[in-house]
């Protein structure tokens, strides 16, 4: 698995809330069996216009988004289906970060598998997230998962909660299954007196 | 490893407790997994991952396959047309073949949806674990199983392992008193709760229902109610087992020989008296009226004799903000009697509603009836046994003659994956769960029922109340 210690990055702000992974990457894009190439498919429907041309109003398809790699957004992120592709496709476009008041368990958890940080705060810290993205142009944010703080170059400096397995484990970028068959003589003894 | 077992403790508990292989403090749980199930979707990059580590698969009779997402519905003897759909089937089918695992294919009798089958073949059992790499695996909850989706990296580690690395869930109860009245059914009922709690309420938590209402379900309108667990947020949804759960299972190919041993350990599972939920909500079967969808997401829903909100009617700016932009999306002002919108399509089918119950449910409604002249109807049954079935029962000739399409089994409509979608406006009544954007085609607009009130919708060309049908 991919390591995460820092990130910086500018910030693009998805003012929506319960943003399902349907939207983040359509069904038509699942029939592929690789697990690379899905970032230009990232949230399709809402990126193009009914002809097929990109959507200005859209938030990605902005000028000043243009290389965003933190990605700010309302609650319940990733809710739906369970399809790793949503987290395929956010980071193979260039997304390191997502702050969210809530997120969906499943994806969440996908996160992580994929070197992606996902990061909850209150809805007041994200609200001032908001403001902050609207008041400055080129806004940046740095995520420090090695000291677990969020901050700006002007000022803002919050701290965050991750499980901290978790966090060992993607500071270091490693492999669950590895991890897990470190105790398969557990798994074996398990099998033995479930049979 | 396990609790006292002198402690009171809920089902979810017990399940928990049984499947601990490593347990250690601040770490994720290592539990074990007795049933994986495996789809053409989420499975390729699992097995590439597998082949790329030089790994086996540690537990292949433990896994089980078939196609359900991205198949037609269409004739089976015709070639699939989508080359990149017959890749993805025909590298399931590969895939199962090198690593040994038993496979449904296509043209297999027991083809279907996967969370058809599984209980169908009696694969699905109370107090196991079960994953797959799909969210309404917690349909299988309805056994007292735990049941939960699982992405694909997570796909590939109970492949290698046949375990998954978990944190424990929270415990949520939901308890629904009293009976539920004349022509309200488990999908009404599912609806109406996750109008209550939210689409986001359950999230964090491991649901189980309780209560006289679900008590008084079939196994499969259980499975109805879990299926949709995860539109609340919750990874899983459980009802005990009881004898309703025995009679459903006795009999199935795949449970255990000894039938009448496995009873007796399955009447250990359900919730012990005094067991503590971390969060209980208490609801009346008898508030709960026919419910319908008119937002994007399945917690927007009202009763079908109420009207479709307006922004104005939340609280927060957030709410406000999501009610008007699906008011946008769906082709409504706020303010529409709910049987005043007219429909353009009506689907039956999906691992929600295409169970045998449920298209007995419709054909009743259909039977000597004509599908509105401005409505295409289909019927895509869960799986080839519940067509079979169907056909048996002649329910195939009254929705045909009813000018409903009779289509083969798996995921259709639900997700559109394959050719079966909404056009852009198209307004649609669908027994399935999601009503997300685009979810059954780019611009389609999903209203989520019951499937009786998908088929009345469907002879009415507008929703009915079916408590008035006649």
């Amino acid at each position: 698995m991919k390591a995460f210690t820092s990130h910086t990055g500018l910030v693009v702000a998805m003012d929506r809330a319960n943003v399902d992974t349907d939207q983040i990457i359509p069904k038509q894009f699942l029939k592929r069996i690789e697990r690379t190439g899905f970032g230009e498919f990232l949230f399709w429907d809402w990126t193009k216009l009914d002809d097929g041309s990109p959507n200005p109003d859209f938030e990605l398809n902005k000028p000043e988004a243009q290389g965003a790699s933190v990605l700010l957004t309302r609650r319940n992120f990733g809710c739906g289906s369970s399809r790793e592709h949503a987290p395929w496709s956010l980071e193979d476009y260039g997304f390191r970060v997502i702050i969210a008041p809530s997120f969906a368990d499943i994806f969440y958890n996908n996160c992580f598998k994929n070197g992606m940080l996902p990061i909850q705060l209150s809805d007041p810290q994200v609200e001032e997230l908001f403001r902050r993205t609207a008041e400055h142009t080129g806004y940046e944010l740095t995520a420090n998962l090695d000291t677990c703080t969020l901050s700006d170059a002007h000022g803002f400096s919050q701290s965050f909660e991750v499980q901290p397995f978790r966090r060992h484990c993607l500071l270091n970028g490693l492999d669950d299954i590895d991890l897990t068959l470190e105790h398969e003589e557990k798994i074996s003894a398990y099998e033995a007196s479930h049979a | 490893m396990t609790a006292s077992a002198s402690s009171p403790r809920t089902l979810f508990q017990k399940i928990w407790d049984n499947h601990v292989v490593h347990a250690e403090e601040g770490r994720q749980t290592i539990l074990y997994i007795d049933l994986q199930l495996v789809h053409e979707v989420t499975s390729a990059q699992a097995f590439e991952g597998l082949r790329l580590a030089g790994r086996p698969v540690r537990r292949p009779e433990r896994t089980v396959a078939t196609a359900d997402h991205n198949v037609p519905t269409s004739d089976r003897s015709l070639p699939i047309l989508d080359k990149i759909s017959k890749q993805q089937i025909d590298t399931l089918r590969d895939n199962c073949q090198e690593f040994d695992i038993q496979h449904y294919d296509l043209n297999d009798p027991n083809q279907g949806i996967v969370h058809v089958i599984g209980p169908e073949l009696g694969y699905t059992q109370p107090g196991m674990t079960i994953v797959c790499g799909d969210s309404h695996t917690s349909t299988h909850g309805a056994f007292g199983a735990l049941a939960f989706g699982i992405g694909t990296s997570e796909v590939e580690h109970v492949l290698a392992t046949q375990t998954l690395l978990q944190f424990k869930p929270k415990t949520l109860e939901l308890c629904v008193d009293g009976q539920l009245l004349p022509h309200v059914t488990a999908k009404d009922l599912i609806l109406y709760l996750i109008g209550q709690i939210t689409t986001d309420g359950g999230t964090g938590y491991c649901v189980e229902y309780t209560g006289e209402a679900i008590r008084g379900l079939t196994v499969e309108n259980r499975m109805t109610v879990c299926n949709m667990s995860i539109e609340a947020g919750a990874r899983a949804g459980m009802i005990a087992p009881d004898e309703t759960t025995y009679d459903y299972l006795r009999g199935r190919k795949f449970v255990p020989q000894d039938f009448d041993a496995a009873v007796e350990l399955w009447k250990q599972l359900p919730t012990d008296e005094g067991a503590e939920y971390d969060k209980s909500l208490q609801f009346k079967a008898a508030d709960i009226a026919p419910q319908v969808t008119w937002g994007t997401n399945p917690g927007l829903v009202v009763s079908v004799d109420g009207k479709v909100p307006t922004p104005a009617d939340f609280d927060d700016a957030t709410e406000q903000k999501t009610a008007a932009g699906a008011l946008d999306y769906m082709g409504l002002q706020g303010g529409e009697p709910i049987t005043d919108l007219k429909l353009d399509r009506v689907f039956i089918g999906s691992c929600t509603n295409a169970r045998i119950e449920d298209l007995r449910a419709a054909a009743v409604v259909a039977k000597g009836h004509t599908v509105s002249e401005h409505v295409s109807a289909m019927v895509v049954p869960g799986s080839g046994q519940v067509k079979l079935q169907a056909e048996k029962e002649g329910l195939d000739r009254v929705f045909k003659e009813a000018g409903f399409d009779w289509r083969e089994a798996g995921c259709s409509m639900c997700l559109a994956m394959n050719p079966d979608k909404l056009a852009p406006g198209e307004r649609c009544a669908s027994t399935s769960n999601r009503n997300f954007e685009g979810r059954q085609g780019k611009g389609g607009r999903t209203h989520l029922v019951s499937p009786a009130m998908a088929a009345a919708a469907a002879v009415a060309g507008h929703f009915v109340d079916i408590r008035d049908w006649k």
